[in-house]
């Protein structure tokens, strides 16, 4: 059983809310994933405007728990005051950090991440940090306060898979104890399998069910992914061999 | 009194920020948060928060995230 901050979840599968065709296709999607977490955000709108509170309707009736992101935020102040806007909002107090440093691969800053981090959780947040596969930033997120860590498997977006397999391998094995989901940058369901496969608790999905030809088909094919990958990793995999080994036995073997 | 209401120049009568949403039509359930420059202001503080002139106003709704 894996606990988010005391809550175990429905699913290993968290999936974004972004870039779907149409709010049918969103709820479908949700549903068809079986998803344990959907992400939101906030973002600036007209008196009259409807279209937040016809996306917070339909999200509240999709009944999966939300975890509010502080997307788009570049330093520790806009990121901080995102959070406590987002916490009235939304009504909790789970937070997926992001602070953005690097626009061309959206790369987390871990230096402003940890301040921000440190900052919301004497605040009494539950923070989950967007963060690269840095040891060294993992052990000071986790020193701010984070209970969980969320290393990206590639730039947002970009369909890329798990760009650092050792990075990744490498950040699992030091911290076996802590919750860590692998969000950003998966494409296609085999690339969860393998982050489950290595052990990661759950992970993260939008631009690769939203922007599918059938995001509520892809929707339930990363949900079997990431079960076939836990089941694996639970099943313990056999070892890497460089060379081959024969599977049927050579014993008895007629010399012909 | 001229202020910035997510990035936009406005000529207003509201003193206070509870008024000012008043003032630009925001329904009194409809679900928001809001920041007055750059420092988040709970719905609770709304009421007592003066504004002053060029006061930079931000109001945020739900939307999809990643």
């Amino acid at each position: 059983m894996t606990l988010f901050y005391g809550t175990e979840l429905s699913s290993r599968l968290m999936l974004g809310t972004a870039q779907y065709p149409s709010p049918e296709i969103l709820a479908d999607a949700v549903r068809r994933a079986g998803a344990g977490v959907v992400t939101v955000s906030l973002r600036r709108e007209a008196a009259g405007a409807r279209a937040g509170q016809a996306f917070w309707e339909l999200i509240r009736g999709l009944d999966v728990p939300v975890l509010p992101n502080t997307a788009g935020c570049h330093t520790v102040r806009e990121a901080v005051t995102t959070a406590q806007m987002a916490r009235e909002v939304f009504g909790t107090d789970w937070i997926k950090l992001e602070v953005i440093g690097e626009s061309d691969t959206l790369q987390p800053d871990m230096f402003a991440l940890v301040e921000a981090a440190r900052i919301l959780t004497e605040d009494g947040f539950r923070v989950f940090p967007y963060m690269t596969e840095d040891l060294v930033g993992a052990e000071r997120l986790l020193r701010a306060g984070c209970e969980v860590l969320m290393p990206w498997g590639a730039p947002i977006g970009s369909g890329k898979g798990l760009n650092n397999l050792f990075g990744l391998r490498a950040l699992r094995a030091h911290f076996p104890d802590v919750p860590m989901v692998v969000d950003a940058g998966i494409g296609v369901p085999s690339h969860a399998a393998q982050a489950m496969e290595l052990g990661y608790d759950a992970v993260l999905i939008n631009t690769a069910v939203a922007k599918a030809g059938d995001p509520a088909e892809m929707a339930r094919a990363f949900a079997m992914a990431v079960e076939a990958g836990r089941m694996a990793y639970i099943a313990d995999p056999m070892e890497e061999r460089d060379m081959a080994v024969p599977s049927t036995p050579v014993i008895g073997q007629a010399v012909l | 009194m001229q202020i910035q209401v997510n990035g936009e120049r406005h000529d207003v009568q509201a003193t206070t920020l509870s008024a000012l949403l008043d003032e630009m039509g925001y329904d009194a359930t409809t679900r928001i948060a809001t920041a007055v420059d750059g420092c988040f202001v709970a719905a609770r503080q709304r009421p007592a928060h003066a504004l002053h002139e060029g006061a930079q106003v931000e109001i945020l709704a739900p939307m999809q995230g990643g």
